[in-house]
């Protein structure tokens, strides 16, 4: 193994040879999945079901997608999923943001052992608390309604975002409100105006995390959307899509292509951040 | 770091003695005591009943003490499905920290094109959201036309031609654990990575001087400075590998047979599937009970991490 990056010249590129085919090992192994839920979903049903399997598509179709996207409550589901997500990220971000400034600005009795609650509740069961809170909306009128379900996620993310949301509002110098209120700000008007602008990375990376959490959570909207099937999201839809069109294989993948779109999309705009200090905040993508 | 930070807390009026932190973590409290603390209780309770689907529908179930844990412990079937998540834990936690290590050391060697390209790589599989990934899966290890099959095929593997993956049970459990390891890698190998970084390129100057090779180097000076992260990344792991629920879900429900069903698995279906409530509450009970050991070692890491904080 060769030491950090002096240039190579030809002899260590050979020896850097099995390094790098375990690279490109790697990336395959990661890639292909991907590679093959896109291309299968643009290939022609006939390219699909061939026992010829083409690696490249030979022929485009978008087909698949027509159909997914055609397929019974396509639209509704996309809205509910949007809809659960977007007020359950909020949610948590605004309680969340006066939980951290809490911890993070002011002393006061408890503020150890309500952190320590939160960082207990960021490893809560949820597998394990289906059955309660099935039994527990039952009894109260709340199954089948999309209220639950953004309470349910609120508290799925409101605990990681408090952890971060302290860590940047702690890396905030408390001098810069401190001299706004010299100026004769109130110490929220100082917030707002010194700190606020300064957290708009944070808010931003925790509410992106929020939202592929509450996009891709498939658990409660199984078991607590039963019988109104209007108020299903699209993860419960993609499970069940196979069995609605069969063998349709590449209308399957079309609709996994669609409903995976997003979060690639959001995670690889956050990359910088994704690499940086997430042991400590213990997220599952 | 967290000595400046208490340091330069502000000291004025406003810090001490008001009512204003409380109404700020108000919410958050009220949020934890109805959405967790409450459905917990709840279940410990449902546990402790006679609660069936005559109990769910008129509500008038009875204390019946730990005679549902009797009835889970006695039960041979309990044992089994006991000793199958634990099998399935080990398999696939050992696999992700063998498999996340190995590429979190090859990526800090890379050069800065090839790092990029593989950190990428493992982002985009950490993104794949669960349910896509379950049924990119099931298509790739389709028995008539899945590339899987065909590829063995192609080999020279005969016998796999339309070789029904998830109509045996070894086979099913086979997949189920490639795909979590294949979700699970990326989260441990970019972790790991990051905290190798961290250790200076001195230290292995000099051990390598001192003529140690890349196992001994990894042995005596790599591995001891990341053992933090690790024994992070050990513990989230085997909580996670530990309650998988959607992959097996949504791939099996837990089937062929019994071959997949570990024991969030297996608490769903006896509350949900049988309209057992009482028997699935303490299934999770004792999940949660499994789960809480690992959960203390975890917390003992990350405050060591955390420093005095919180």
């Amino acid at each position: 193994m060769s030491t950090p990056r002096p240039r190579p010249p030809a002899r260590r590129t050979l020896r850097r040879l099995p390094l790098n085919a375990a690279a490109a090992l790697t990336v395959v192994v990661c890639l292909f999945p991907v590679y093959w839920m896109v291309t299968t979903a643009f290939k022609p049903s006939t390219d699909i079901q061939s026992y010829d399997p083409r690696l490249v598509p030979g022929a485009w179709t978008f087909e698949h997608f027509r159909k997914a996207v055609g397929a019974d409550g396509f639209a509704l589901f996309w809205r509910n999923s949007i809809l659960v997500t977007l007020s359950a990220v909020l949610l948590a971000l605004l309680v969340a943001l006066g939980a951290a400034y809490a911890v993070a600005r002011m002393r006061w009795r408890g503020r150890r052992q309500f952190m320590l609650a939160v960082f207990v509740a960021q490893m809560a069961p949820w597998e394990s608390l289906i059955i309660p809170i099935y039994i527990i909306s039952r009894d109260t009128g709340m199954l089948d309604r999309l209220v639950t379900l953004t309470l349910i996620y609120f508290m799925i993310t409101l605990p990681f975002t408090v952890v971060v949301l302290r860590g940047f509002i702690a890396g905030i110098p408390p001098e810069l409100e401190e001299a706004a209120q010299v100026d004769g700000c109130t110490r929220a008007g100082a917030f707002r105006r010194v700190a606020f602008p300064l957290l708009a990375p944070g808010l931003m990376a925790t509410s992106l995390f929020g939202f592929i959490t509450a996009w891709n959570e498939f658990t409660y909207a199984n078991f607590l959307i039963i019988k109104q099937q209007d108020s299903r999201t699209l993860p419960v839809w993609l499970s069940s899509f196979q069995s609605t069109f069969g063998t349709d294989w590449g209308a399957t993948m079309a609709a996994s292509t669609l409903f995976a779109l997003p979060a690639l999309i959001v995670f690889l705009a956050l990359q910088r951040h994704v690499t940086a200090g997430l042991a400590s905040g213990g997220v599952k993508g | 770091m967290s000595t400046v930070r208490e340091r330069s807390v502000p000291r004025g009026a406003a810090g001490r003695g008001t009512l204003w932190p409380y109404l700020l973590i108000a919410p958050a409290v009220l949020g934890m005591l109805y959405l967790l603390l409450y459905p917990l209780a709840r279940a410990v309770l449902i546990s402790l009943q006679d609660f069936r689907l005559r109990q769910l529908v008129l509500g008038d179930a009875d204390f019946v003490g730990l005679r549902n844990y009797r009835t889970l412990l006695g039960d041979p079937e309990f044992w089994e499905v006991v000793r199958r998540t634990f099998v399935f834990m080990a398999v696939e936690v050992v696999a992700i920290m063998v498999l996340s290590t190995l590429v979190a050391l090859m990526t800090e060697r890379l050069g800065r094109v090839a790092r990029t390209v593989v950190l990428s790589s493992l982002v985009l599989v950490w993104a794949v959201p669960v349910v896509a990934a379950t049924t990119v899966f099931q298509w790739l290890f389709h028995s008539e036309f899945g590339i899987v099959n065909k590829v063995l095929t192609g080999l020279g593997f005969a016998s796999y031609e339309g070789y029904p993956w998830f109509a045996h049970g070894a086979a099913a459990s086979g997949i189920v654990v490639v795909l979590i390891v294949w979700q699970s890698v990326p989260f441990a190998a970019i972790t790991l990575y990051s905290a190798l970084v961290t250790v200076p390129a001195e230290l292995y100057e000099s051990a390598r001087m001192d003529g140690a090779g890349a196992a001994r180097v990894f042995r005596s000076v790599t591995f001891p400075l990341i053992r933090p992260i690790f024994m992070l990344v050990l513990s989230l792991e085997v909580i996670w590998t530990f309650k998988a629920f959607v992959q097996i879900w949504v791939m099996t429900r837990g089937g062929p047979g019994e071959a997949t069903t570990i024991l969030p698995v297996y608490a769903v279906q006896t509350a949900l599937a049988r309209q057992r409530y009482d028997l699935g509450s303490a299934a999770s009970m004792l999940t949660v009970l499994l789960m809480s050991g690992v959960l203390v070692l975890y917390f003992r890491q990350l405050f060591r991490q955390e420093g005095e904080q919180p």
